[in-house]
């Protein structure tokens, strides 16, 4: 690739989801845009890029940003953060919502495997205690990922990382090459097209936010951003969870961590306090 | 240091298995069909085996079977790994005692999340 078009899709990544668009993953941006131009009906990236230089049209640019946000993403990722979701941090929220649903948020969910590994694990929480209730949302930048993640179709390479072979066949039925996740499951999930950077205004309180390996991709500016924004949506006992290898350190004492649970966040009220003062 | 019996009538496939499961600090011992895996766990119990579905001589099911009727059969912890990669042999597997289930083709880190799935 042409430098000018590799800082191309730079800006336009940086401008658009706040992302950290390494210029030296030439091989990653190229396997990123390869199938977007093919898609778009260009001869190459070149001429894809090109056409953005002209035209600057938004569902071009948008097939770029949207192709450069795709995660990794695995059921039950890294286990733990849903042990101590399931262990403590329900159980405490539950108590202090007297019964009222705990409101779980997984923010850039991409192909859906976090928030539906909660919503299996809701259901084996329920199947314990009938009182248990979780209320799911998810969201994503991309509008495709989102279109994947509420089909609930997954490769049979997807479905084995992460995903117990019991929790496969109890919840997932095989239909040519393809797993497609039972309507139950799919239906505790409420979706939402969503730009992390573009404000929380609009999105409402929630107990927990999972977001897990999203700041760490983003411009340290839009990293605090984020975090402070997040700060709105939860409630002062709210619990954002970040990724195993990422802190909140961004947004300064905004968030402080919870002894004990590992990638667990706590709002700072005193932070909050000193911002408003 | 854990072992792991690898139960396979392909060498190619053992000999991949084993390199995974060797840099996931496993000992790996080899057989090439559900007699032979018999005749290692009657001698020594691995903590894990792998096992593959159709192989000639004694088929993994039938194997799966045999050792969880052993004494100490029970303790081992098995994964098939096979290209039956149906419900119906799904199921079947669970029943005879499988504790996971490996569709093939696998990779590196299909096997380490099934075998942390485990415990091991």
């Amino acid at each position: 690739m042409r430098p000018d078009d590799i800082s191309l899709v730079i800006s336009l990544c940086r401008a658009r989801a706040g992302l950290k668009v390494s210029a030296e993953k030439t091989y990653l941006i190229e396997s990123r845009l390869a199938p977007v131009a093919r898609r778009e009906n260009f001869a190459s990236i070149p001429d894809l890029l090109a056409a953005i230089r002209a035209k600057r049209e938004e569902p071009l640019i948008w097939g770029v940003v949207e192709a450069m946000t795709q995660g990794e993403s695995a059921f039950f990722r890294d286990r733990a953060p849903f042990e101590t979701f399931r262990n403590e941090v329900y159980p405490a929220l539950s108590r202090a919502r007297g019964g009222e649903p705990v409101k779980v948020w997984s923010a850039a969910c991409a192909g859906g495997q976090e928030v539906y590994s909660l919503a299996m694990l809701a259901e084996m929480m329920r199947a314990e205690d009938p009182s248990v209730r979780i209320e799911l949302a998810a969201s994503d930048i991309s509008a495709r990922a989102l279109e994947k993640a509420q089909s609930g179709v997954y490769s049979q390479f997807e479905v084995q990382r992460g995903l117990p072979i019991r929790l496969l066949i109890k919840h997932f039925e095989k239909t040519d090459d393809m797993w497609r996740l039972s309507p139950d499951i799919r239906r505790m999930v409420r979706w939402r097209r969503l730009n992390l950077i573009a404000g929380l205004g609009a999105v409402g309180r929630w107990d927990v936010v999972f977001c897990r390996n999203v700041l760490s991709g983003l411009e340290a500016p839009y990293q605090k951003k984020v975090l402070e924004d997040l700060t709105l949506v939860l409630p002062e006992d709210g619990v954002l969870v970040l990724g195993a290898k990422e802190t909140a350190e961004a947004a300064g004492d905004a968030f402080t961590p919870i002894p004990g649970q590992p990638g667990f966040y706590r709002r700072n009220p005193a932070a909050r306090a000193a911002a408003a003062a | 240091m854990k072992t792991c019996l690898v139960v396979d009538d392909s060498r190619v496939i053992r000999k991949v298995a084993r390199r995974i499961l060797e840099d996931l600090g496993f000992e790996i011992a080899e057989a090439a069909d559900g007699m032979e895996a018999l005749a290692w766990c009657r001698a020594a119990m691995p903590d894990a085996i792998l096992l593959d579905w159709n192989m000639p001589v004694m088929g993994g099911l039938e194997f799966l079977r045999k050792l969880r009727a052993e004494p100490g059969g029970d303790a081992p912890v098995v994964i098939f790994c096979t290209v039956e990669n149906d419900v119906a042999h799904i199921e079947e597997a669970l029943d005879a005692g499988a504790d996971e289930y490996i569709m093939k083709p696998f990779d590196g880190d299909i096997i380490e999340a099934k075998f942390a799935e485990v415990g091991l």
